[in-house]
Protein backbone atom coordinates (compact mmCIF):
# COMPACT_ATOMS: atom_id res chain seq x y z
CA UNK A 1 0.00 0.00 0.00
CA UNK A 2 1.61 3.34 -0.60
CA UNK A 3 0.51 6.35 1.84
CA UNK A 4 1.26 9.73 -0.11
CA UNK A 5 4.64 10.91 1.61
CA UNK A 6 7.00 13.33 0.84
CA UNK A 7 10.15 12.12 2.54
CA UNK A 8 12.86 10.08 -0.08
CA UNK A 9 14.64 7.77 1.72
CA UNK A 10 18.72 8.64 1.60
CA UNK A 11 21.44 6.46 2.82
CA UNK A 12 24.04 7.16 5.61
CA UNK A 13 27.34 7.18 3.39
CA UNK A 14 25.77 9.53 0.69
CA UNK A 15 27.97 12.12 0.91
CA UNK A 16 26.62 15.68 1.02
CA UNK A 17 26.73 17.97 -2.34
CA UNK A 18 29.86 20.42 -2.18
CA UNK A 19 28.47 22.97 -4.46
CA UNK A 20 25.25 24.71 -2.90
CA UNK A 21 23.09 27.16 -5.22
CA UNK A 22 21.37 29.69 -2.58
CA UNK A 23 17.86 30.24 -3.18
CA UNK A 24 16.80 31.25 0.10
CA UNK A 25 13.54 33.84 -0.18
CA UNK A 26 13.40 32.99 -3.86
CA UNK A 27 9.91 32.44 -4.99
CA UNK A 28 8.89 29.81 -7.84
CA UNK A 29 10.08 29.79 -10.51
CA UNK A 30 13.18 31.53 -9.46
CA UNK A 31 14.93 28.81 -7.86
CA UNK A 32 14.36 26.52 -10.89
CA UNK A 33 15.47 29.37 -13.08
CA UNK A 34 18.91 29.20 -10.86
CA UNK A 35 18.96 25.82 -11.31
CA UNK A 36 18.98 25.96 -15.21
CA UNK A 37 21.43 28.20 -15.18
CA UNK A 38 23.65 26.46 -12.74
CA UNK A 39 23.86 22.78 -13.59
CA UNK A 40 26.23 23.44 -16.62
CA UNK A 41 29.09 24.50 -14.16
CA UNK A 42 28.95 21.19 -12.06
CA UNK A 43 30.58 18.01 -13.41
CA UNK A 44 28.68 15.30 -15.07
CA UNK A 45 27.93 12.84 -11.89
CA UNK A 46 28.56 15.35 -9.35
CA UNK A 47 25.88 16.62 -7.18
CA UNK A 48 24.54 20.26 -6.74
CA UNK A 49 21.83 21.11 -4.00
CA UNK A 50 19.51 23.68 -4.28
CA UNK A 51 19.03 25.50 -0.74
CA UNK A 52 15.36 26.80 -1.18
CA UNK A 53 12.50 27.78 1.40
CA UNK A 54 9.90 27.95 -1.12
CA UNK A 55 7.65 25.19 -0.58
CA UNK A 56 6.84 24.92 -4.46
CA UNK A 57 10.49 23.70 -4.67
CA UNK A 58 10.00 20.39 -2.64
CA UNK A 59 7.69 19.17 -5.65
CA UNK A 60 9.65 21.42 -8.57
CA UNK A 61 12.76 20.28 -8.58
CA UNK A 62 12.12 16.73 -8.71
CA UNK A 63 9.88 17.58 -11.67
CA UNK A 64 12.46 19.53 -13.45
CA UNK A 65 14.82 16.40 -12.74
CA UNK A 66 12.46 14.13 -14.54
CA UNK A 67 11.56 16.65 -17.67
CA UNK A 68 15.47 18.02 -18.40
CA UNK A 69 16.56 14.56 -17.67
CA UNK A 70 19.22 14.80 -14.69
CA UNK A 71 18.30 12.69 -11.57
CA UNK A 72 16.87 13.93 -8.17
CA UNK A 73 19.15 12.56 -5.69
CA UNK A 74 16.55 13.60 -2.37
CA UNK A 75 16.15 16.09 0.34
CA UNK A 76 18.59 17.07 2.98
CA UNK A 77 19.09 20.21 5.18
CA UNK A 78 21.37 23.22 4.94
CA UNK A 79 23.86 24.14 7.79
CA UNK A 80 20.98 26.69 8.25
CA UNK A 81 17.91 23.83 8.15
CA UNK A 82 16.72 25.66 5.12
CA UNK A 83 15.68 22.16 2.56
CA UNK A 84 18.50 21.63 0.48
CA UNK A 85 16.90 19.50 -2.55
CA UNK A 86 20.24 17.81 -4.33
CA UNK A 87 20.28 16.90 -7.78
CA UNK A 88 22.89 15.12 -9.98
CA UNK A 89 24.00 16.42 -12.97
CA UNK A 90 23.83 13.20 -15.77
CA UNK A 91 23.90 15.08 -19.40
CA UNK B 1 -9.48 43.91 -27.76
CA UNK B 2 -11.16 43.26 -31.20
CA UNK B 3 -12.52 40.05 -30.34
CA UNK B 4 -14.65 39.21 -27.40
CA UNK B 5 -13.12 37.98 -24.06
CA UNK B 6 -12.65 33.96 -24.34
CA UNK B 7 -13.37 32.36 -21.00
CA UNK B 8 -11.93 28.90 -20.40
CA UNK B 9 -12.32 28.12 -16.43
CA UNK B 10 -15.51 25.93 -16.94
CA UNK B 11 -14.17 23.74 -14.21
CA UNK B 12 -14.97 27.07 -11.57
CA UNK B 13 -18.06 27.63 -13.23
CA UNK B 14 -19.80 26.99 -15.95
CA UNK B 15 -21.94 30.11 -17.65
CA UNK B 16 -25.41 29.89 -16.59
CA UNK B 17 -27.35 27.70 -19.32
CA UNK B 18 -30.23 28.99 -21.20
CA UNK B 19 -32.47 26.66 -19.86
CA UNK B 20 -31.09 27.46 -16.32
CA UNK B 21 -31.73 31.04 -17.16
CA UNK B 22 -35.13 30.93 -18.40
CA UNK B 23 -36.30 28.87 -15.12
CA UNK B 24 -34.81 31.18 -12.71
CA UNK B 25 -36.49 34.34 -14.22
CA UNK B 26 -39.94 32.56 -14.11
CA UNK B 27 -39.27 30.59 -10.65
CA UNK B 28 -37.83 34.26 -9.09
CA UNK B 29 -41.81 35.30 -8.99
CA UNK B 30 -42.92 31.95 -7.12
CA UNK B 31 -40.39 30.61 -5.55
CA UNK B 32 -39.38 33.25 -2.67
CA UNK B 33 -41.72 31.65 0.38
CA UNK B 34 -40.21 28.86 2.78
CA UNK B 35 -41.49 25.78 1.45
CA UNK B 36 -41.81 24.38 4.91
CA UNK B 37 -45.11 27.09 5.98
CA UNK B 38 -48.29 26.03 5.29
CA UNK B 39 -49.84 28.82 3.34
CA UNK B 40 -50.06 29.44 -0.24
CA UNK B 41 -46.84 30.97 -1.25
CA UNK B 42 -45.05 28.64 0.80
CA UNK B 43 -46.86 25.68 -0.73
CA UNK B 44 -45.78 26.72 -4.16
CA UNK B 45 -42.05 26.99 -3.06
CA UNK B 46 -42.64 23.54 -2.21
CA UNK B 47 -43.82 22.50 -5.55
CA UNK B 48 -41.29 24.17 -7.47
CA UNK B 49 -38.68 22.35 -5.12
CA UNK B 50 -40.57 18.83 -5.30
CA UNK B 51 -40.32 19.59 -9.28
CA UNK B 52 -36.64 20.13 -9.12
CA UNK B 53 -36.54 17.00 -7.10
CA UNK B 54 -38.03 14.68 -9.58
CA UNK B 55 -36.16 16.76 -12.71
CA UNK B 56 -32.63 15.66 -11.23
CA UNK B 57 -33.70 12.66 -9.76
CA UNK B 58 -34.49 11.83 -12.96
CA UNK B 59 -31.46 13.32 -15.13
CA UNK B 60 -28.91 11.19 -12.65
CA UNK B 61 -31.12 7.88 -12.40
CA UNK B 62 -31.70 8.24 -9.15
CA UNK B 63 -34.82 7.82 -6.79
CA UNK B 64 -36.38 10.60 -5.58
CA UNK B 65 -35.95 10.74 -2.30
CA UNK B 66 -32.27 10.23 -2.51
CA UNK B 67 -31.87 13.73 -3.30
CA UNK B 68 -30.91 16.51 -0.75
CA UNK B 69 -30.61 20.11 -2.04
CA UNK B 70 -27.71 22.26 -0.03
CA UNK B 71 -26.46 25.46 -0.44
CA UNK B 72 -23.45 24.98 -2.18
CA UNK B 73 -21.15 21.96 -3.60
CA UNK B 74 -18.94 22.38 -0.28
CA UNK B 75 -21.85 21.93 1.81
CA UNK B 76 -22.87 18.72 0.19
CA UNK B 77 -19.75 17.40 0.49
CA UNK B 78 -19.57 18.07 4.11
CA UNK B 79 -23.28 16.45 4.80
CA UNK B 80 -22.67 13.62 2.78
CA UNK B 81 -19.07 12.42 3.76
CA UNK B 82 -19.38 13.48 7.40
CA UNK B 83 -23.20 12.23 7.51
CA UNK B 84 -21.85 8.67 6.67
CA UNK B 85 -19.00 8.87 9.11
CA UNK B 86 -21.57 10.64 11.61
CA UNK B 87 -23.69 7.45 11.56
CA UNK B 88 -20.15 4.97 12.19
CA UNK B 89 -18.59 7.15 14.82
CA UNK B 90 -18.78 4.39 17.04
CA UNK B 91 -16.45 2.74 15.25
CA UNK B 92 -13.81 5.86 14.94
CA UNK B 93 -13.53 8.92 13.12
CA UNK B 94 -10.92 8.37 10.18
CA UNK B 95 -11.72 9.00 6.97
CA UNK B 96 -9.56 7.80 4.09
CA UNK B 97 -9.03 9.19 0.64
CA UNK B 98 -7.09 9.89 -1.92
CA UNK B 99 -4.23 13.04 -1.88
CA UNK B 100 -5.86 14.20 -5.11
CA UNK B 101 -9.08 14.76 -3.64
CA UNK B 102 -10.68 18.96 -3.71
CA UNK B 103 -10.12 20.73 -0.19
CA UNK B 104 -13.29 20.48 0.43
CA UNK B 105 -13.26 16.77 1.03
CA UNK B 106 -9.58 17.39 2.72
CA UNK B 107 -10.81 19.73 4.75
CA UNK B 108 -13.72 18.11 6.17
CA UNK B 109 -11.83 14.35 6.69
CA UNK B 110 -9.34 16.26 8.84
CA UNK B 111 -12.23 18.40 10.67
CA UNK B 112 -13.27 14.88 11.84
CA UNK B 113 -10.62 13.02 12.96
CA UNK B 114 -7.11 11.94 11.50
CA UNK B 115 -7.65 11.22 7.90
CA UNK B 116 -5.47 8.37 5.72
CA UNK B 117 -3.87 10.13 2.82
CA UNK B 118 -3.54 7.39 -0.26
CA UNK B 119 -1.36 8.29 -2.80
CA UNK B 120 -2.11 8.95 -6.49
CA UNK B 121 -0.18 7.96 -9.67
CA UNK B 122 1.46 10.25 -12.30
CA UNK B 123 -1.86 10.90 -13.81
CA UNK B 124 -3.58 11.34 -10.70
CA UNK B 125 -5.49 8.48 -10.15
CA UNK B 126 -5.54 6.65 -6.81
CA UNK B 127 -3.95 3.06 -7.07
CA UNK B 128 -6.06 0.01 -7.48
CA UNK B 129 -6.67 -1.56 -4.28
CA UNK B 130 -5.52 1.21 -1.82
CA UNK B 131 -8.91 2.35 -1.01
CA UNK B 132 -10.14 -1.18 -0.14
CA UNK B 133 -6.77 -2.04 1.74
CA UNK B 134 -7.56 1.33 4.00
CA UNK B 135 -10.93 -0.03 4.28
CA UNK B 136 -9.76 -2.55 6.69
CA UNK B 137 -7.66 -0.32 9.16
CA UNK B 138 -8.94 0.22 12.18
CA UNK B 139 -10.64 3.38 12.85
CA UNK B 140 -11.83 3.71 9.08
CA UNK B 141 -15.25 4.20 9.04
CA UNK B 142 -15.42 6.17 5.46
CA UNK B 143 -13.64 5.90 2.33
CA UNK B 144 -13.40 9.16 -0.28
CA UNK B 145 -12.66 9.08 -3.53
CA UNK B 146 -13.82 11.67 -6.52
CA UNK B 147 -15.78 10.58 -8.98
CA UNK B 148 -12.64 13.00 -11.49
CA UNK B 149 -10.15 15.12 -10.57
CA UNK B 150 -10.77 18.95 -11.02
CA UNK B 151 -7.83 19.84 -11.74
CA UNK B 152 -6.48 17.50 -14.34
CA UNK B 153 -9.71 15.98 -15.74
CA UNK B 154 -8.24 11.93 -14.72
CA UNK B 155 -11.38 9.54 -13.99
CA UNK B 156 -10.53 7.67 -10.79
CA UNK B 157 -11.79 3.79 -10.80
CA UNK B 158 -15.21 4.68 -8.66
CA UNK B 159 -17.12 1.18 -7.95
CA UNK B 160 -14.32 -0.95 -8.77
CA UNK B 161 -12.98 -2.16 -6.13
CA UNK B 162 -14.71 -3.55 -2.65
CA UNK B 163 -14.77 -2.10 0.92
CA UNK B 164 -14.52 -4.07 4.10
CA UNK B 165 -15.87 -4.07 6.73
CA UNK B 166 -19.11 -2.74 5.74
CA UNK B 167 -17.37 0.94 4.92
CA UNK B 168 -19.57 3.28 3.25
CA UNK B 169 -17.95 4.90 0.08
CA UNK B 170 -18.61 8.69 -0.20
CA UNK B 171 -18.01 9.95 -4.02
CA UNK B 172 -17.11 13.68 -4.65
CA UNK B 173 -18.63 13.46 -8.07
CA UNK B 174 -18.61 18.22 -8.61
CA UNK B 175 -16.36 17.90 -11.18
CA UNK B 176 -18.16 15.35 -13.60
CA UNK B 177 -21.50 15.94 -12.36
CA UNK B 178 -24.25 16.01 -16.00
CA UNK B 179 -20.99 15.91 -17.71
CA UNK B 180 -20.86 12.03 -17.78
CA UNK B 181 -23.24 9.53 -16.33
CA UNK B 182 -22.61 8.70 -12.03
CA UNK B 183 -20.45 6.05 -11.34
CA UNK B 184 -21.56 2.92 -9.34
CA UNK B 185 -21.10 1.63 -6.03
CA UNK B 186 -21.39 4.69 -3.54
CA UNK B 187 -23.06 5.27 -0.82
CA UNK B 188 -23.18 9.27 -0.48
CA UNK B 189 -22.33 11.42 -3.50
CA UNK B 190 -22.01 15.25 -3.90
CA UNK B 191 -22.28 17.57 -6.87
CA UNK B 192 -22.41 21.98 -7.63
CA UNK B 193 -24.87 23.38 -9.45
CA UNK B 194 -22.12 25.92 -10.97
CA UNK B 195 -19.94 23.44 -12.63
CA UNK B 196 -22.60 21.88 -15.04
CA UNK B 197 -24.62 25.47 -16.10
CA UNK B 198 -26.81 26.05 -13.08
CA UNK B 199 -26.60 29.03 -10.80
CA UNK B 200 -23.84 29.61 -7.90
CA UNK B 201 -25.15 28.52 -4.35
CA UNK B 202 -27.07 25.16 -5.31
CA UNK B 203 -25.40 21.90 -4.16
CA UNK B 204 -26.81 18.43 -4.76
CA UNK B 205 -26.33 15.84 -2.44
CA UNK B 206 -27.37 12.15 -3.03
CA UNK B 207 -27.62 9.83 -0.55
CA UNK B 208 -28.62 6.09 -1.21
CA UNK B 209 -31.88 5.16 0.44
CA UNK B 210 -30.21 1.90 2.04
CA UNK B 211 -27.00 3.89 3.13
CA UNK B 212 -26.58 4.67 7.37
CA UNK B 213 -26.51 8.17 7.24
CA UNK B 214 -26.70 10.89 10.14
CA UNK B 215 -26.64 14.61 10.10
CA UNK B 216 -23.20 15.89 11.08
CA UNK B 217 -24.63 19.33 12.37
CA UNK B 218 -26.97 20.49 14.42
CA UNK B 219 -30.48 19.36 13.22
CA UNK B 220 -33.96 18.55 14.79
CA UNK B 221 -34.10 15.36 13.58
CA UNK B 222 -30.45 13.80 13.05
CA UNK B 223 -31.89 11.05 10.47
CA UNK B 224 -34.19 13.23 8.49
CA UNK B 225 -32.61 13.57 4.79
CA UNK B 226 -33.41 17.12 4.39
CA UNK B 227 -32.69 19.75 2.42
CA UNK B 228 -30.48 22.22 4.22
CA UNK B 229 -32.60 25.54 5.76
CA UNK B 230 -32.84 28.16 3.37
CA UNK B 231 -32.23 26.31 0.27
CA UNK B 232 -32.70 28.91 -2.86
CA UNK B 233 -36.25 27.94 -4.19
CA UNK B 234 -35.64 29.57 -7.71
CA UNK B 235 -31.77 28.62 -7.98
CA UNK B 236 -32.32 25.26 -7.26
CA UNK B 237 -35.41 24.67 -9.71
CA UNK B 238 -33.23 26.35 -12.68
CA UNK B 239 -30.45 24.27 -11.48
CA UNK B 240 -32.31 21.35 -11.90
CA UNK B 241 -33.47 22.80 -15.63
CA UNK B 242 -29.82 23.28 -16.11
CA UNK B 243 -29.15 19.76 -15.32
CA UNK B 244 -31.79 18.05 -17.30
CA UNK B 245 -30.47 20.41 -20.79
CA UNK B 246 -27.08 19.38 -20.37
CA UNK B 247 -27.58 15.46 -20.01
CA UNK B 248 -29.33 15.72 -22.79
CA UNK B 249 -26.52 17.15 -24.90
CA UNK B 250 -23.87 15.65 -23.78
CA UNK B 251 -23.66 13.01 -25.93
CA UNK B 252 -22.73 15.92 -29.01
CA UNK B 253 -21.28 18.11 -26.39
CA UNK B 254 -18.94 15.89 -24.78
CA UNK B 255 -17.85 14.26 -28.00
CA UNK B 256 -17.47 18.04 -29.32
CA UNK B 257 -14.99 19.06 -26.10
CA UNK B 258 -13.43 15.56 -26.16
CA UNK B 259 -11.69 16.69 -29.91
CA UNK B 260 -10.94 19.81 -29.14
CA UNK B 261 -8.99 19.13 -25.85
CA UNK B 262 -6.83 16.48 -27.83
CA UNK B 263 -6.15 19.32 -30.15
CA UNK B 264 -4.75 21.37 -26.98
CA UNK B 265 -3.03 18.18 -25.68
CA UNK B 266 -0.98 17.61 -29.07
CA UNK B 267 -0.51 21.47 -30.14
CA UNK B 268 0.25 22.14 -26.11
CA UNK B 269 3.07 19.23 -26.56
CA UNK B 270 4.71 20.64 -29.27
CA UNK B 271 5.73 23.60 -26.74
CA UNK B 272 9.17 23.37 -25.83
CA UNK B 273 9.46 22.14 -22.09
CA UNK B 274 5.83 21.83 -21.27
CA UNK B 275 4.48 19.36 -18.54
CA UNK B 276 1.04 17.84 -19.97
CA UNK B 277 -0.56 16.23 -17.09
CA UNK B 278 -3.55 13.83 -16.70
CA UNK B 279 -4.82 11.15 -18.04
CA UNK B 280 -4.85 11.68 -21.97
CA UNK B 281 -7.98 9.53 -22.58
CA UNK B 282 -9.59 8.35 -19.64
CA UNK B 283 -10.86 11.68 -18.64
CA UNK B 284 -13.42 14.36 -18.08
CA UNK B 285 -14.46 15.87 -21.89
CA UNK B 286 -13.43 19.56 -21.36
CA UNK B 287 -10.16 20.12 -19.31
CA UNK B 288 -6.86 19.62 -19.62
CA UNK B 289 -3.77 21.14 -17.63
CA UNK B 290 -0.39 21.76 -18.40
CA UNK B 291 2.77 23.64 -16.55
CA UNK B 292 5.62 25.53 -18.67
CA UNK B 293 9.38 25.67 -17.11
CA UNK B 294 10.71 28.79 -15.58
CA UNK B 295 7.35 30.58 -16.07
CA UNK B 296 5.61 32.25 -13.72
CA UNK B 297 2.09 30.79 -13.23
CA UNK B 298 0.61 34.53 -12.10
CA UNK B 299 2.54 36.18 -15.18
CA UNK B 300 1.03 33.55 -17.67
CA UNK B 301 -2.81 34.17 -15.80
CA UNK B 302 -2.58 37.73 -16.22
CA UNK B 303 -1.10 38.05 -19.29
CA UNK B 304 -3.51 35.44 -21.27
CA UNK B 305 -6.42 37.71 -19.27
CA UNK B 306 -4.70 41.03 -20.71
CA UNK B 307 -5.04 39.22 -24.32
CA UNK B 308 -8.76 38.05 -23.58
CA UNK B 309 -8.35 34.70 -22.48
CA UNK B 310 -9.51 33.68 -19.29
CA UNK B 311 -8.03 30.49 -17.71
CA UNK B 312 -7.40 28.86 -14.04
CA UNK B 313 -3.89 28.17 -12.63
CA UNK B 314 -2.43 25.99 -9.79
CA UNK B 315 0.28 27.55 -9.50
CA UNK B 316 1.37 28.52 -6.18
CA UNK B 317 2.23 32.33 -6.72
CA UNK B 318 -1.29 32.56 -8.52
CA UNK B 319 -3.12 31.04 -5.79
CA UNK B 320 -4.08 33.44 -2.57
CA UNK B 321 -2.73 29.99 -0.01
CA UNK B 322 0.97 30.50 -1.68
CA UNK B 323 0.81 27.01 -1.69
CA UNK B 324 1.22 25.29 -5.03
CA UNK B 325 -1.76 22.69 -6.05
CA UNK B 326 -1.85 19.98 -3.92
CA UNK B 327 -3.34 17.40 -7.05
CA UNK B 328 -0.05 18.65 -8.91
CA UNK B 329 2.51 18.61 -6.26
CA UNK B 330 0.98 14.67 -5.31
CA UNK B 331 1.31 13.32 -8.91
CA UNK B 332 4.58 14.84 -8.98
CA UNK B 333 4.11 17.30 -11.56
CA UNK B 334 5.57 20.87 -12.27
CA UNK B 335 3.90 22.93 -10.34
CA UNK B 336 4.87 26.18 -11.35
CA UNK B 337 3.89 27.79 -14.70
CA UNK B 338 0.56 26.11 -15.27
CA UNK B 339 -2.66 26.75 -16.71
CA UNK B 340 -5.65 24.74 -16.43
CA UNK B 341 -7.83 25.39 -19.55
CA UNK B 342 -12.15 23.94 -19.07
CA UNK B 343 -14.29 24.77 -22.08
CA UNK B 344 -17.65 26.14 -21.56
CA UNK B 345 -20.69 25.07 -23.69
CA UNK B 346 -19.72 27.62 -26.11
CA UNK B 347 -16.38 27.51 -26.95
CA UNK B 348 -15.84 27.50 -30.35
CA UNK B 349 -13.14 25.71 -32.63
CA UNK B 350 -12.17 29.14 -33.46
CA UNK B 351 -11.76 30.46 -29.38
CA UNK B 352 -9.40 27.53 -29.22
CA UNK B 353 -7.02 28.02 -32.67
CA UNK B 354 -6.71 32.18 -30.91
CA UNK B 355 -5.74 30.93 -27.53
CA UNK B 356 -3.22 28.56 -29.41
CA UNK B 357 -1.99 30.98 -31.41
CA UNK B 358 -0.55 33.35 -28.87
CA UNK B 359 0.22 30.88 -26.48
CA UNK B 360 3.85 29.72 -27.61
CA UNK B 361 4.56 33.38 -27.69
CA UNK B 362 3.28 34.17 -24.48
CA UNK B 363 5.46 31.52 -22.82
CA UNK B 364 8.56 33.02 -24.82
CA UNK B 365 8.13 36.23 -23.55
CA UNK B 366 8.22 35.59 -19.75
CA UNK B 367 11.04 33.11 -20.30
CA UNK B 368 12.46 35.88 -21.74
CA UNK B 369 12.38 38.20 -19.41
CA UNK B 370 13.09 35.57 -17.09
CA UNK B 371 16.63 36.18 -19.03
CA UNK B 372 16.57 32.51 -20.30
Amino acid sequence: MSYASHLTIRYDDEPLPERELDCRGQLCPAPIIALARHIGEVPVGELLGVAADDPAARHDVPAWCRMRKQEYVGEERAGDGTPLYVVRRLI
Amino acid sequence: MTNAAVYLDAASAEPLHPAGRETLLAALEHGYADPRRLHGAGRNARLLLDNAREVVAAALGVRRDEVVFTSSGTRAVQLGLLGLAAARVERGRRIAHSAVEHQAVTDAAAWWGDPVELSADAEGRVYDGDLAEASTMPGVVVAALQSANHEVGTLQPVGGFPLANGVPLFVDACASMGRLPLPQGWDALAGSARKWGGPSGVGVLLVRHRARWSHPFPAADPLARVDDGGVDVAATLAAAAALQAVVAERDELGTRQRALIDLIRARVTAIPDVDVVGDPVERLPHLVTFSFLYVDGEALVTELDRLGFGVASGSACALDTREPSRVLAAMGALTHGNVRLSLTRDTTRDDVERFLAVLPGVVASIRERAGL
